[in-house]
């Protein structure tokens, strides 16, 4: 599970060998995120975001739990209760603030880790499992951030959840029976609050164990890095400990930092005052959106405005939505060049900057914008770009794209400074990676020729 | 065999978001674009300049008093302020007594103790503001179809609320000749009232301040209307988040040791790392 250069565990006192023959939980720890794993030495900032995006679920997790021994799950009384916690609970309000903005800065943190994974190709051989585990945390972070929306039980928590439900009405014949019964009702009411807060309460602990996954399949291969060459020898990695806690350390003071600036100062500016109005089944809002992590998808979801042959446009636009993210499932074997990181793939890097992360840009914008032109045309351009991304561009990149030389090993790299891929000396005439004398276990993937 | 699925899957996907864009190119091309009366009219509110504004804003209870004297006497025959207690009336600077005897002046639903029916009673310190009506139908006869919201949450009901409702209070005007010379559909329905403020421009609200000295304040300041509607903004902001100064005062020491701990924790990294290439 590790490589053979990892430090080994040795208990130092008669308690920890009595607790390591027992239950090696202390082993477990150290061989985890302790001086037993060992990371590769080049990490840049961009690899804080995994511990961060587990700092927040346990964030989410703590004040969740407090929040619920004061919250009523009742449609009669939920919004009452909101404000009961706000106004009469001993630092309800911070709670409160601190639960729904942590779930804004959950988000942020995560969408930085997917596309730091997105950019350095993460998801290739050997880590495809990794990947795929994060797709579906990902996953179960929307649903879960969706039903944890609707309990304050506002006019946005009220209309987002008929909204958002009334996409499984565009499923052929069992759309509506189904819709109706996910709700227990016609119309989001107390049967669907209390179902909403059972499911918003349970999920988290499915999410965290799906990160123990998560990290467990992360620790076969080991980490990643910004070469994208794997570890070759001992020189390569240092100990997750004291090296990246010192580093992940920093990274989250300076996350806290900003967190804490919102939940103190700007609790309320990644919301929408709707919610602040009581859920009103007679009254619909002039714009139903949902909260801002969900805006891309919202205008995928919304572009597509045309029936086509059989497929009414409402189903399409359902259709697309779900499948602007498990397009992320196939990547693995969509994006097939040998080279991992960005940095060595000028073409990739072009089409990464200047196509999906703007196309990114503009779906967010549209979905946060009122379904009114140019907004709609806008957001289909982009839904294309987006789609033509995963499942045209990179497939065929990785076929004609000339990847640059890519350096021998991470100690190479990080003498010859050499991470910035630009100035990066050729090491071969003929742009494949040179041949290594010390083929390492995990290379097989690596090292297959393009379009193999 | 994967990548070929999945170009196919693209192309799919392309076509019919082309076949969309298309329909809806042609059709924002060939019909016309009316702009609307509120797309033209419409105002973004004026600050209010209020002092619990910004990352040090904070309540003056002074304010705040002349506020809730606003709102009493003005706004609370139409308005009411379900989450607010007279216990909260505390923190407006009220010593417990003066406190009572503020509840004392409302009547409360209660119940008459002898038959049980339903009855008012003078209000108590753990009670709530009472609603001015005893439903939404009362509401809706009372004021020409339209119900007055709560104002409890008012402040962050609304796009920059506190601006929001002083700017409203003092923005109503006659309609400009210009909206009428523009759209002539567009002109006020009787029983409304125009106000550049509100979304849809006509408002079922009556203007609730109309003239200066309407409510006498009792630490001597003058009350101009827009004197008046900054000191009931104040309030219903204070009415809206009790927590807000505490927020503010509680939040400094937090993020500047969080400032501190982060240059902390970067010393500390590169301490630990001092000797690693990397």
């Amino acid at each position: 599970m590790s490589f053979p250069w990892a430090q080994q565990y040795q208990p130092k006192s008669g308690f920890t060998r009595w607790i390591d023959e027992k239950l090696p939980l202390p082993r477990l720890v150290y061989n985890a995120v302790g001086a037993g794993y060992p990371v590769p030495r080049n990490l840049n900032y961009f690899w804080n975001f995994g511990v961060l995006a587990g700092f927040c679920l346990v964030l989410q997790i703590i004040t969740g739990v407090v929040l619920a021994m004061h919250y009523a799950p009742n449609a009669l009384v939920a919004f009452d209760s909101v404000e009961h916690i706000m106004r009469d609970v001993n630092w309800g309000w911070m709670l409160r603030y601190a639960h729904a903005n942590g779930a804004s800065f959950f988000f942020v943190v995560i969408y930085i880790h997917i596309f730091r994974g997105l950019f350095f190709s993460s998801y290739k051989a050997p880590r495809e499992m990794i990947w795929l585990l994060g797709v579906v945390i990902f996953l179960l972070m929307m649903a879960t951030a969706f039903m944890g929306y609707v309990l304050p039980w506002g006019q946005m928590s009220f209309w987002g959840a008929k909204v958002i439900t009334g996409l499984f009405s565009a499923i052929p014949l069992v759309g509506e029976p189904l819709q109706i019964w996910l709700l227990g009702g016609f119309a989001p009411d107390n049967a669907a609050l209390n179902r909403f807060f059972s499911l918003h309460f349970m999920m988290p602990f499915i999410i965290a164990g799906v990160v123990i996954l998560h990290i467990w399949a992360l620790h076969i291969p080991g980490s990643s890095n910004p070469t994208g060459v794997e570890i070759k020898d001992e020189s390569d990695t240092i100990p997750f400990h004291p090296y990246y806690t010192a580093k992940d350390g920093f990274g989250l003071a300076v996350f806290l930092v900003l967190y804490t600036s919102f939940v103190f100062f700007l609790p309320n500016y990644l919301g929408h005052p709707d919610n602040y109005i009581p859920a009103n089944p007679l009254s619909t809002p002039a714009h139903i959106v949902p909260e801002w992590y969900f805006w891309p998808f919202y205008a995928i979801l919304r572009a597509f405005t045309q029936d086509f042959l059989f497929l009414p446009a409402k189903l399409m636009g359902v259709i697309a939505m779900f499948a602007a993210i498990l397009v992320w499932f196939f990547l693995p074997w969509l994006d097939k060049s040998p080279v991992r990181s960005g940095l060595y793939r000028p073409l990739f890097r072009k089409f990464f900057w200047f196509g999906l992360i703007p196309t990114m840009g503009v779906l967010f914008y549209c979905g946060g914008a009122p379904a009114e032109e140019p907004y709609v045309m806008l957001s289909q351009i982009a839904a294309l770009y987006y789609f033509a991304h995963f499942l045209i561009v990179l497939p065929i990149v990785s076929i004609i794209e000339k990847p640059k030389p890519l350096p021998h090993s991470i100690t190479d790299a990080v003498l010859n400074h050499r991470t910035g891929a630009d100035d990066a000396v050729p090491l071969s005439t003929t742009g494949e990676r040179p041949t290594d004398s010390r083929p390492g276990p995990d290379d097989a993937g690596l090292y297959r020729p393009a379009g193999a | 065999m994967a990548r070929f699925i999945a170009i196919l899957v693209g192309l799919f996907f392309g076509v019919i978001l082309l076949w969309s864009f298309g329909v809806g190119l042609y059709t924002w091309a060939t019909e016309e674009h009316e702009t609307t009366a509120e797309h033209v009219f419409y105002e973004h509110p004026r600050d209010a300049k209020l002092p619990s504004a910004g990352v040090f804003g904070t309540f003056d209870v002074q304010q705040l008093q002349r506020g809730y004297k606003v709102y009493k006497e003005v706004c609370a025959a139409c308005h009411a302020l379900r989450h607010v207690a007279f216990r909260d009336l505390a923190q407006l600077g009220y010593s417990e007594a003066q406190v009572k005897a503020e509840a004392a002046t409302w009547q409360v639903p209660g119940v008459d103790p002898n038959t049980g029916e339903a009855a008012s009673r003078p209000g108590l310190a753990t009670d709530y503001f009472p609603s001015p009506y005893p439903n939404d139908i009362a509401a809706r006869a009372a004021n020409n179809n339209a119900v007055p919201p709560d104002l409890s949450l008012i402040t962050k009901a609304r796009h920059d609320g506190s601006n929001y409702v002083y700017s409203l209070i003092t923005g109503y005007q006659d309609q400009p000749a210009a909206l009428l010379a523009q759209f002539p559909d567009a002109k006020t329905p009787n029983g409304l009232h125009y106000n550049p403020y509100f979304p849809n421009l006509n408002i079922a609200m009556a203007p609730p301040l109309t003239s200066d000295g309407q409510v006498t304040f009792d630490d001597g300041s003058s009350s101009t209307v827009a004197s008046m509607s900054r000191d009931v903004a104040a309030f219903l902001t204070w009415a809206a988040e009790p927590t807000l100064a505490k927020r503010h005062q509680a939040g400094w020491p937090v993020v500047l040791f969080l400032i501190i701990a982060s240059i902390l924790a970067y010393l500390a990294y590169q301490n630990v790392w001092r000797n690693q290439k990397h």
